[in-house]
């Protein structure tokens, strides 16, 4: 496709997903009057803002938030770390793989969020079973992506690199970790989602702080406008957290040809 | 051309085990010797190992029996002696052009401005000085395959392993490629072994070729190559003799068109 045509693409996806925009929001504000639906199935627009604004002035909004995404950070990033350095390990020994394999297998299957409870028993009321939650979620997407990248390095390329007398860690630092690059990243945006996710849960289980506490307390209230303020608040968090890992992506990959990086 | 010999094999026999158990024998007794600033190619049916040599030359596989030798010294593993450039080019996509013409001799730890200096120097003979900053997905096959010659000429390996260089261009930027590393061999008197199934590129770019049987390989043939300008393959295309080389090889390799394709070979 040539510059000028995929420039006009663009012009015209993005007038259409403002137009689509508008509808969508015209339609939650007139929409359920016109057919009918309480406000407390689905509050209006207009609704949901004013209670934003009570939240903000009242539930102090931004606090709960500023501890959702400190806890998101954390774990996002604790969980990254760890999944990578296993990746890169497990990667590196077939015989570490193959000894480990069944438990991570089974560690996988296991649904992580289900683990919020027993950490809360663990470390009680506080941040930081949250975090664990959004560690262990995190943690898997990428160290699979990483292992099965170190695996599926091009043979030649690291016989090349021996040819040359490599040692086994240039090895790592010039081929193996710098070819995991793109599916590491891969694993990363999963994360960014899933690590809301996991604090989301930790935090609707037990304490009194975050915006899952939000949601539960507006669900207790049955004040529909708040769980839909605190859902709206959860997808900004998250989809900073996505936004920044492609910023830091198209930093990384710059070599990379520019249509296999389109971010979204 | 010296008598000095830069590499040689001492009746080599490579057997990989196999997952029954049983062993498979790639190559039986191969010696051969090749001597310096020669280019030797090598032709046989598919799975005969020619490719097994390679790997022994270059020190990746150690062989059951019999010995390589690079410049007088056995071959114990990887030595700076040998390069290898095989039909993948294996670029790093990461790596810029002049990036990855240094990466052999960053990985031997050539000081920084030595290996500015020779990647310098190979883009410009290969006329690829202006792509040096660009990366691998910006470039033809035929560029990526130059500059894989690059990286494989920058170590300055007294001997060249080329499995099927450019087998995987097409037939136009071939003839470029061919004319173009027959230029620089001669030009750096470099030793090359050189695998080809192209039986007129083994012809055109050779002193000397050799004719492997089916698997367990052995040599069968060896044919001297009497034809000028080494250096300049697409001029040799057009020697009368020619013809005669590549019906000669034919012939050791079965291929004849009153034969069955999957002719015996002796």
């Amino acid at each position: 496709m040539t510059g000028a045509s995929n420039t006009a693409m663009i012009r015209r996806g993005t007038a259409m997903s403002l137009a689509l925009l508008v509808i969508f929001l015209a339609a939650w504000e007139w929409g359920p009057r016109c057919l009918g639906i309480p406000s407390f199935i689905i509050p209006p627009l207009s609704m949901v803002y004013t209670e934003f604004l009570r939240m903000l002035a009242v539930n102090a909004l931004m606090f709960h938030t500023g501890i959702t995404t400190a806890e998101v950070i954390a774990g996002f990033i604790l969980g990254s770390l760890l999944g990578a350095f296993f990746g890169y390990m497990l990667g590196m020994s077939p015989t570490a793989e193959f000894a480990l394999s069944p438990y991570i297998l089974a560690l996988q299957i296991a649904p992580k969020v289900a683990f919020a409870p027993l950490f809360i028993l663990w470390m009680g009321f506080t941040v930081y079973p949250k975090i664990l939650v959004a560690i262990l979620i995190v943690f898997f997407p990428v160290m699979v992506n990483v292992l099965t990248a170190v695996r599926t390095v091009d043979p030649d390329l690291i016989n090349l690199a021996r040819a040359f007398k490599a040692t086994r860690a240039q090895i790592f630092w010039k081929i193996e970790f710098p070819a995991s690059m793109p599916p590491l990243f891969a694993g990363l945006r999963i994360g960014s989602t899933l690590a809301v996710v996991g604090v989301v849960v930790g935090e609707l289980v037990g304490g009194n702080m975050g915006l899952g506490y939000l949601l539960a307390f507006g669900e207790g209230q049955a004040n529909t406008p708040m769980v839909f303020v605190t859902i709206l608040m959860l997808t900004v968090v998250g989809g900073i957290a996505y936004l920044a890992v492609i910023l830091i992506e198209q930093r990384v990959l710059h070599y990379m040809p520019k249509r296999a990086l389109s971010g979204f | 051309m010296s008598d000095v010999i830069r590499l040689e094999y001492r009746n080599v026999t490579m057997r990989f085990v196999e997952a029954a158990g049983q062993s498979l024998t790639a190559v039986s007794g191969v010696s051969f010797a090749v001597r310096d600033g020669e280019v030797v190619s090598l032709i046989g049916p598919s799975g005969c190992g020619k490719s097994t040599l390679l790997n022994i030359g270059s020190g990746l596989y150690a062989p059951s029996e019999g010995e390589a030798f690079v410049d007088g010294e056995r071959v114990e593993g990887p030595n700076a002696h040998v390069a290898f450039m095989l039909q993948k080019d294996l670029l790093l996509p990461w790596r810029t052009v002049a990036e990855n013409v240094m990466f052999g001799v960053e990985i031997q730890r050539i000081p920084l401005p030595e290996r500015r200096k020779r990647a310098q120097a190979l883009l410009e003979n290969l006329g690829l000085s202006d792509f040096s900053k660009h990366y691998p997905h910006q470039l033809s096959g035929g560029m990526r395959q130059r500059v894989a010659l690059a990286r494989t000429l920058a170590v300055d390996p007294s001997v060249l392993l080329l499995d099927e260089p450019f087998s995987a261009v097409d037939a136009q930027t071939r003839m470029v490629l061919q004319r173009e590393l027959a230029q620089t061999l001669k030009r750096e008197g470099k030793t090359a072994l050189l695998i080809t199934h192209d039986l007129l590129e083994a012809v055109t770019l050779s002193d000397r070729v050799l004719v492997m049987s089916r698997r367990p390989g052995r040599i069968i043939d060896e044919l001297r190559i009497d034809l000028p300008a080494r250096d300049n393959p697409i001029a040799r295309r057009h020697h009368a003799r020619v013809n005669e080389y590549v019906s000669r090889l034919m012939d050791r390799l079965g291929i004849g068109p009153t034969e069955p394709a999957a002719g015996a070979v002796a």
